[in-house]
């Protein structure tokens, strides 16, 4: 196990190295001068040219990424040119309300997808099922912003229940951030949960076709005991693939539900960073997210032998 | 095969193995059948209508969506202005109208194109062994980075117009079109048909595009809906942020983003557009999961 989660860890660095490579390169090779962007409109001939130096743009280009990715590797991941504080800092600052709406999104869709895909695969063809897809199409089409306003409408404006917008630090009382933070949820899960569905249904249909399933009916265990002891036991590797997939939906997702919702998270900081032009930060912050991805989907690679005792590595 | 009936199961199991039996008849027949439920001609029928509105918009009762009007500022829909009107007194029904043609184009812009590259790199990384490694890497990279992300920070340096958020919206589904292909490409390129090919001296460019392509057809069309259908979500949330189409130009996501301010007083700046969106892009899924259907490419995945 420890051996695979070394060799597993050490897959990622052409990963992670390729992603730094990608991200560098949306920077330097992109039309026009990278100073000039970064100065932003109506900025002196004097501030380009001392962006130009304090990026190391005017050495070459090979040498410009070491730099850059020698000090990402010391977790640099570069200044905001707006207030000047480093990019990891302003992570910091602002992961909370991200980090707690995404791991409530993400309790929230697995509570509630995976009984129903276990559901719509037992009831495969009947109204219910229909019901599920239907469902599932519908949160695949509808934009979480548009989920987000509808939600905000009804719940918030119509019906008094909620804050239209807004956070509350979980410092400030569990309740009281749970109350605040519940319609973000519900707005950003339903893609998540659409997702999730559908690959529990399929999943959980596949194995129900399996040989061991007939014997296990032929045994006298009851539906319940099939689906949740055998289907669903023997699909959880495909569903946990498509979780820790899915979590760039979930993470792209969050950039848009923080400003619906007026949340300072990293979202907001991502799209403050694109209206002020504050390109260290956006790059920074795409790496983060990038790195996130790659962490969580290794993450739920090692949970594959947890799931199915078959896989050893 | 004019013999077959829609039962003969074994037989359709052949022709849908890459290069069995005559597998544009038979998909054809499929297609057709797996058109004929309700939900799927309802959504036919909806995308015909969003084609219509954004092919006529001029004829559609609507005026220049770019006029402003102050003396008609935030009027209520349903009442002299059918969807009301903005902050700047600007007909929303005009401005939805012809936001239908920027959703559309961005979509199906996308979908041609990332199809199109993703179909010639994909090539590539299956039948050269080299450079299927970093080309495979490459891709791991650009899906490791979240769409929306990638999209802003490209939008970011080139700054928005059109042609950049096209751009922006296209390179993020490229990859997963690549998988597909080189997958296929790797499951068909063992293929005795494709060793005698090779043995009767039929030059590689041929050998590719005559033996090799065609299997990858009805996995792409499937995979080209999705990618019809997230780049709309995509070039919409990118204008709802502030990082897309120049705001100007009257797109959905654009009317959204300004209908935000008064969304306490008129909720319709954003749900009409936002209707609008949603209902494209469920038909486009549903004609997506209809066609997958139909042609059953397993390989193709949502995500």
């Amino acid at each position: 196990m420890l051996a695979f989660v070394s060799r597993r860890l050490l897959a990622t660095i052409p990963v992670l190295v390729m992603v730094a490579v990608v991200v560098f390169a949306i920077l330097r090779f992109s039309p026009g001068d990278p100073a000039i962007i970064m100065a932003g409109d109506g900025a002196t001939p004097e501030r380009i040219v001392q962006i130009r130096q304090t990026m190391g743009l005017d050495q070459p280009v090979v040498k410009q990424f070491f730099i850059w990715g020698g000090k990402l590797l010391q977790g640099d991941l570069g200044t905001s040119l707006m207030s000047g504080v480093p990019v990891t800092k302003l992570i910091a600052q602002r992961l909370e309300p991200s980090l707690s709406l995404a791991v409530l999104t993400l309790v929230f869709t697995l509570l509630v997808a995976i009984p129903l895909g276990v559901l719509a695969a037992w009831r495969q063809g009947k109204l219910l099922d229909r019901a599920v897809m239907g469902f599932s199409v519908l949160g695949f089409s509808v934009p979480v912003f548009v989920t987000g306003y509808l939600l905000i409408w009804a719940f918030a404006i119509k019906l008094g229940w909620f804050n239209v917008q807004g956070y509350t630090p979980l410092e400030k009382g569990f309740w009281l951030f749970l109350h605040r933070i519940i319609l973000p949820s519900l707005a950003l899960s339903t893609v998540y949960v659409a997702l999730i569905a559908r690959i529990t249904r399929t999943s959980v249909i596949e194995v129900m076709g399996e040989d061991f399933i007939r014997t296990a009916r032929s045994k006298g265990l009851g539906e319940t005991g099939v689906l949740l002891g055998h289907a669903l036991r023997n699909a959880a590797v495909p569903i946990a693939t498509v979780v820790g997939v899915g979590i760039a939906l979930l993470i792209s997702g969050v950039v848009v539900t923080e400003s619906v919702f007026n949340i300072p998270g990293l979202g907001r900081l991502v799209v403050e960073a694109v209206l002020a032009r504050d390109y260290p930060v956006i790059q920074g912050l795409t790496l983060f997210f990038a790195f996130v991805y790659v962490f969580i989907n290794l993450v739920v690679d090692c949970a594959y032998t947890v799931f199915d005792p078959r896989i050893r590595y | 095969m004019s013999m077959q009936t829609p039962t003969d199961a074994a037989a359709q199991a052949a022709a849908d193995l890459p290069g069995g039996g005559t597998p544009h008849i038979t998909a054809w027949r499929q297609i057709r059948q797996g058109l004929k439920s309700w939900p799927v001609m309802l959504a036919l029928v909806v995308l015909a209508a969003i084609v219509f509105i954004a092919l006529f918009a001029p004829l559609l009762g609507t005026v220049d969506p770019t006029l402003l009007n102050p003396g008609a500022r935030l009027k209520q829909p349903f009442t002299d202005y059918f969807l009301g009107t903005d902050a700047f007194g600007r007909d929303v029904w005009s401005r939805v109208a012809y936001g239908a043609r920027i959703s559309l184009i961005a979509g199906l812009g996308a979908a041609v194109v990332s199809v199109a590259l993703g179909l010639v790199i994909g090539v590539i990384a299956g039948w050269f062994r080299s450079l299927d490694g970093p080309i495979m890497r490459t891709m791991d990279a650009i899906m490791a980075i979240p769409g929306i992300l990638l999209a802003i920070a490209l939008v970011s340096v080139t700054g928005a117009s059109i042609t950049t958020v096209l751009v922006a919206i296209t390179i993020p589904e490229i990859p997963r079109v690549v998988r597909l292909v080189r997958g296929q490409i790797l499951s068909v390129r063992g293929e005795p048909y494709v060793e005698a090919a090779l043995a009767l001296g039929t030059p590689l460019p041929l050998l590719l595009w005559r033996h090799m392509v065609p299997s990858t057809i009805a996995p792409l069309t499937v995979q080209g809906t999705y990618v019809f259908a997230s780049a709309m979500l995509t070039e919409a949330i990118l204008s709802f942020l502030g990082a897309g189409i120049p705001p100007e130009i009257a797109s959905w996501g654009n009317i959204m983003s300004e209908g935000r301010m008064y969304f306490r007083m008129l909720p319709g700046l954003i749900l009409f557009p936002g209707l609008f969106l949603s209902l494209t892009v469920l038909s486009v899924n549903i004609l997506g999961d209809a066609l997958r259907d139909a042609l059953d490419p397993k390989m193709v995945r949502r995500i």
